[in-house]
């Protein structure tokens, strides 16, 4: 007995020192988002598309520096701002230089700030923000910072790209606004006001209305005034449970025509819209997966469905975060020089594996990128969601969204 | 004229599921004079039981057996575990009900995880029964009124019109002499439990499909039955019907109303400010009724609270 025990602990030691040997030579990203709590089931999607991403792009493909894997390190922030600080501290203090947040603008701010100052007060080791989700656009301008990269599409280029959709439709007369009462809803809906007057003033804003957020139990009496109001389109920033309530009411007190979301899809929301939701719920997003943008592709996401056969790539952006950065690293020929880094990042554009180029703006930060309008239906679909029939097809596409849209960053430059 | 119907309608099957949640409530409530926090938790399990039979046997066989399910496990709860609490006085008893609704809680999004969860309405009902103007009336609405309609009457029946009625009401007043005259209280509790709890369970079963089957579903319509309860008054079903009714019309009313408190300020001559970020009452001019729809159950029962502390039906105060 002791000296199995003996002979067991030898056994652990030695693996545990060939595996932090084994672990010393990997590049670490620390992954700050809520694994825990009501927002669970979005982080740990992330997670494990983050996860295939690195291994399948990188990794297996030779890594980065000639031979260094890269390796995603997860840290629970219960979506909350205090949390995601003291997450971000013990990453520091790590060893860690990338992080990557996605989940609420407020705490992508507060991350971001925390590490501006972090940066100013430690230039030995310096870190970057890699936001792949946070779409707040005041984060690449009033507040941008030189170390923060923006994957997706902020609000604004995504209601452009709606709006242009919207636009195009000669048939559009009366347009509904309804989302949730904070700081997101409230900027979705004043940009859709913007966009809409800029682009077709003969289209009437029948209804800009904000419900509590998360507070609403039933959704029917605001579907009704959207039908009452003879509404052609609706436009809505909500997400989770207040999502599902909106749509679902609206759609069964009869509307019939397109309901333009920023998050109408995946992590359930997609099985349980199902067949009520058919040719209705549009979504405004990048990185479309239906019609797959080529074989690589396909092959991308039948094998991470094989390996995480509850997950779906409902954040295609991902992978671009994990090519780009493993690009950036081996140009700067270092990943502790976060500034060289940086600098490798900036203005680079890349071949995105869902089709189309990723150029990352110099002056801003914000990712360019091709931003589609897709539908949810289960017709013409290779790849569904949530293990229904039903999935996202692409509709229509602006190809280099936003590319000359203006900024009012200024960046301070190390 | 159109619209005014229709909200109607949407109120009252609002209201009728809210009366189906609070009828239980009410009379386990003035039997244990303890508030059951769990309460909604058991209408949250009803939808999570009739979602997951539904998935096997369809809608019509989970709308008969998840409720009896979630009436054995309120019954079994009470039995051996709030009876037990019960002794130790009604804070412990508080704490018990508090800490099984957390409890119902994370056991729920332990089995069926955090997403929503698609149970959907039986396709037989997937069609609209008639049109106000241009919104349509769902079937699986009307069906839902018939429920609850149904379900008011037959605890009428039981509660006014039969022997285990009068001994049930006669426990929830002197349960003290009830007891002396040879009745089995505890078993009368127990078995007013059991039944308040499956009720919660067919309200879960029917109002899953139309407001969402998901882990936060008890949180959200949680505080909203004891103040229906209040409002109606302890114990009385006729109470909690009429308070059921009032809240349901009332949120409803308040969501689908374009009034903006500007118009009051207006009307009292005030002008719209230019810079509305620079005004003191920005808060108010930006205001509509839709945005305070929810709090106003609340206010109505302060206010019922103040001028009828036992309620609008009940014999008896807090």
């Amino acid at each position: 007995m002791r000296i199995k025990t003996l002979f067991g602990l030898t056994t652990a030691l030695a693996i545990g020192i060939s595996a932090s040997a084994a672990f010393a030579e990997n590049i670490k990203i620390a992954f700050i988002d809520p694994l825990s709590g009501p927002f669970a089931a979005v982080g740990a999607s992330g997670l494990a598309q983050y996860e295939f991403a690195i291994d399948q792009l990188v990794n297996q493909q030779g890594g980065v520096l000639g031979g260094k894997n890269l390796e995603i390190v997860s840290f629970d922030n219960k979506m909350s701002g205090k949390e995601s600080l003291i997450q971000l501290q013990v990453a520091i203090d790590q060893g860690i230089r990338f992080i990557a947040q996605g989940n609420s603008s407020g705490i992508a701010h507060a991350i971001s700030d925390a590490i501006n100052k972090h940066n100013k007060r430690n230039p030995d080791n310096r870190v970057l923000f890699m936001n792949y989700s946070a779409v707040d656009p005041a984060l690449t301008n009033d507040k941008c910072t030189f170390w923060h990269f923006r994957f997706d599409a902020n609000a604004d280029i995504k209601m452009d790209v709606m709006t242009d959709v919207m636009a195009a439709n000669a048939a559009l007369e009366r347009v509904y606004i309804i989302g949730q009462d904070y700081s997101f809803g409230k900027a979705v809906a004043a940009a859709a006001v913007r966009d809409l007057e800029a682009k077709r003033p003969d289209v009437e804003i029948v209804g800009n209305e904000l419900h509590p957020l998360g507070k609403v139990k039933d959704f029917t009496p605001y579907a009704r005034k959207i039908i009452a109001s003879g509404a052609d389109a609706v436009i809505t920033g909500n997400f989770g449970a207040d999502m599902v309530g909106l749509g679902r009411a609206i759609i069964g007190a009869g509307f019939e025509g397109p309901i333009y979301t920023y998050y109408g899809a995946a992590t359930g929301i997609t099985r349980t819209f199902g067949e009520a939701g058919k040719d209705t719920i549009r979504l405004v997003q990048e990185g479309g997966v239906n019609p797959p943008a080529s074989d690589r592709a396909a092959d991308y996401i039948t094998a991470f469905k094989a390996k995480y056969p509850e997950q779906d790539i409902a954040q295609a952006r991902i992978t671009n975060v994990v090519e780009m950065l493993a690009k950036a690293i081996d140009a700067a020929g270092t990943a502790d020089d976060v500034v060289k880094v940086a600098l490798a990042l900036e203005g680079m554009e890349h071949d995105s594996l869902w089709g189309g180029k990723i150029f990352m703006r110099p002056q801003d930060h914000q990712a360019i990128q091709d931003v589609h309008i897709t539908v949810h239906t289960d017709e013409g679909i290779q790849f569904p969601l949530d293990n229904s029939p039903f999935g996202l097809l692409t509709e229509s596409t602006v190809e280099m969204a936003g590319m000359d849209s203006a900024t009012t960053c200024q960046m301070q430059r190390p | 004229m159109d619209l005014f119907l229709v909200n109607l309608i949407d109120g009252l099957v609002y209201g009728l599921l809210l009366f189906m949640l609070s009828a239980g409530l009410t009379l386990i409530f003035s039997m244990m004079g303890v508030l059951n926090f769990a309460h909604a938790s058991f209408y949250m399990l009803g939808a999570y039981f009739a979602y997951q039979i539904s998935t096997y046997l369809g809608f019509w066989t989970g709308l008969l057996i998840a409720p009896l399910i979630v009436g054995v496990a309120g019954a079994g709860i009470e039995r051996y575990g709030l009876r037990r609490v019960h002794q130790f006085g009604h804070v412990p008893e508080l704490i018990f009900t508090f800490g099984l609704a957390l409890l119902i809680e994370e056991v729920v999004q332990f089995f069926w995880g955090k997403s929503q969860k698609a149970y959907d309405t039986p396709e037989i009902l997937q069609f609209a029964l008639f049109s106000i103007g241009n919104n349509s009336i769902a079937a699986y609405k009307v069906f839902m009124i018939f429920v609850s309609i149904a379900i008011f009457l037959a605890l009428l029946y039981v509660l006014t019109r039969t022997r285990v009625g009068m001994i049930i009401q006669a426990a929830l007043s002197y349960p003290k002499t009830v007891e002396a005259l040879g009745h089995n209280v505890p078993m009368v509790f127990m078995g007013v439990f059991g039944v308040g709890t499956a009720l919660a369970g067919v309200a879960g079963v029917i109002a899953g499909p139309v407001l969402g089957t998901f882990p936060g579903m008890a949180f959200v319509l949680g505080s909203i039955v004891f103040v229906t309860i209040v409002i109606g008054g302890l114990g009385s079903l006729w109470g909690a019907l009429l308070a059921s009714l009032l809240i349901g019309w009332m949120t409803t009313f308040a969501a689908a109303s374009s009034f903006q408190f500007a118009d009051i300020l207006l009307f009292l001559g005030m002008e719209r400010p230019a810079d509305m970020a620079a005004s003191k009452l920005r808060d108010l001019w930006t205001l509509t009724m839709p945005q305070i729809g929810p709090i106003l159950p609340y206010m109505l029962m302060v206010f019922i609270l103040v001028v009828r502390p036992h309620g609008l039906m009940g014999k008896r105060g807090l």
